[in-house]
């Protein structure tokens, strides 16, 4: 894949629908994400916000029967080409979870494995140190770092799992309900590491808690399905985070950040 | 319609600002009443009312604290919470206006009043007048209201002029009446105050209801240009 610097956005979506067989479980979503910022992605469950964030690094293609329609841009190249391969898309583009998902080997060999694997060559012990710090985990780990992953809280596997993302230098880091599973304290550290990481990254998330959204990101896609009655998923409202939460323009946006929906 | 306990407490916010209004409108009127009669005691019994009036206005804002602090309000809640915030504090300083009117009947002592009231009553009632009508619409978030309602100023404003003009007549025939002039001319100026507030609480409402902030024009200031 080409590196053609874009000047403002990180990828885009043209006219993108992503099918399960016959179902289109998310339709014309046409969306500029800007680089080096927060969008977050909101809305009702089942109105298909997780499928889009996966059809983001072609994680939907372990679906069988899905497909998409439409494009998504990464530097002006179509992700769903026929010359892209998906794994070069996910080390682009990497994805952290819901619940935190670490190896089950040691600290240092989940920030190694995924490098190794894409062939890198340089110092294993400055890539450790490095992506450890780059997920502020640095400090609490740099002593055992042979020690199993599992040993780690909650909140400290989940960093790990941003720093193993970062460790491969993405240039897109896309997270699905990050902090669902964590403390309230842990999801905090984990909002300000997104702050840091925005410094070199693109972020993507999405999640059901709107403050959340609210307190993180630059920008808001509400997510809700189409009035028809198809039960497909679109993006009925894309703006600046804060006009998301102080001045929607679509009533149904309103709806749902104040609480009213459903 | 979901949060029904939180349409509840915003009702119940609403119906506080209408009573602190309603305090802050009787100020106003009394004020100007006392003082055409002299009337020292009322004048007293006004600055001991103002407490009441702090009082009210802190309750609200503590209210308020807590609905922002528990409810965590977005777009249009977030909007009126926020707004409300600044409506009682426009309220709380009208009412400062009746007291510091209460205050110079005191300071006037024995004093007679320099001319019979006649725009200065009118002045009160027309502020009043939009005050009342500035929070019923705030209530409804009638934005045409909220719209009209600030232009009424001007008169206010007319009116203002033709006491100071007035006045200063008196003061040119007779340089010994200027205390008492000066005097009347800060109860004026207080009741102009007190139509400019009104004019915030318009712009509040319309922001309530359109998301947009932006500022009425009605004459520059009270006094005449040219």
């Amino acid at each position: 894949m080409q590196n053609i610097q874009s000047p403002e956005y990180a990828i885009e979506t043209k006219n993108l629908f992503i099918f399960y067989g016959s179902f289109a479980a998310v339709s014309e979503v046409n969306m500029k994400i800007e680089k080096q910022k927060i969008t977050a992605i909101i809305g009702p469950s089942g109105c298909g916000k997780s499928t889009l964030l996966r059809a983001f690094n072609r994680m939907n293609d372990f679906v069988p029967s899905s497909y998409v329609t439409g494009e998504i841009l990464l530097h002006g190249q179509n992700l769903y080409g026929k010359d892209i391969d998906p794994v070069e898309v996910r080390r682009k583009i990497g994805m952290v979870f819901q619940k935190p998902n670490p190896f089950p080997k040691s600290i240092y060999e989940n920030i190694t494995w995924g490098a190794r694997i894409n062939g890198f060559k340089g110092n294993m012990d400055e890539l450790v140190e490095q992506s450890l710090r780059g997920a502020a985990l640095w400090d609490e780990v740099k002593d055992k770092l042979r020690k199993s992953a599992y040993e780690l809280s909650g909140g400290q596997q989940q960093r790990l799992c941003i720093a193993r993302t970062i460790a491969i230098q993405p240039d897109i880091i896309l997270m699905d309900e990050p902090a669902s599973a964590l403390d309230p304290i842990s999801t905090l550290r984990i909002e300000e590491l997104m702050q840091e990481l925005k410094k070199n990254y693109t972020i993507i998330i999405v999640t059901h808690n709107m403050q959340q959204a609210a307190r993180v990101s630059d920008y808001t896609a509400m997510m809700m399905l189409e009035k028809d009655g198809s039960r497909s998923g679109t993006v009925i409202e894309f703006s600046e985070t804060k006009r998301i939460f102080t001045n929607p323009k679509d009533k149904r946006t309103e709806d749902y950040v104040t609480g009213r929906f459903g | 319609m979901i949060r029904k306990t939180f349409e509840h407490e915003i009702q119940h916010v609403k119906d506080e600002v209408l009573l602190l209004g309603s305090m802050v409108e009787h100020a106003i009127i009394t004020s100007v009443e006392v003082l055409k009669k002299r009337d020292i005691k009322g004048a007293e019994k006004l600055i001991a009312d103002d407490k009441e009036i702090n009082k009210k206005r802190f309750a609200i804002e503590n209210q308020l604290m807590i609905l922002i602090a528990t409810q965590q309000p977005m777009a249009h809640d977030l909007r009126l919470l926020a707004s409300t915030m600044e409506i009682i504090s426009e309220l709380e300083r009208m009412g400062d206006y009746a007291k510091g009117i209460a205050n110079i009947n005191i300071r006037m002592g024995e004093e007679t009043l320099l001319k019979p009231l006649i725009d200065i009553p009118r002045m009160a009632q027309i502020g009043a007048d939009m005050l009342h009508r500035s929070l019923t619409a705030f209530v409804k978030e009638d934005v045409e209201a909220a719209k009209a309602i600030p232009a009424e100023d001007d008169e206010v404003d007319a009116l203002y002029n033709q006491v100071y003009r007035e006045l200063m007549l008196f003061i040119i025939q007779d340089p010994k009446s200027i205390e008492r002039a000066n005097w009347l001319l800060w109860v004026a100026h207080n009741l102009e105050r007190v139509a400019d507030r009104v004019t915030n609480i318009c712009e509040r409402t319309i922001f309530i209801a359109t998301g947009e902030m932006s500022e009425i024009k009605t004459t520059d200031d009270e006094f005449e240009t040219k």
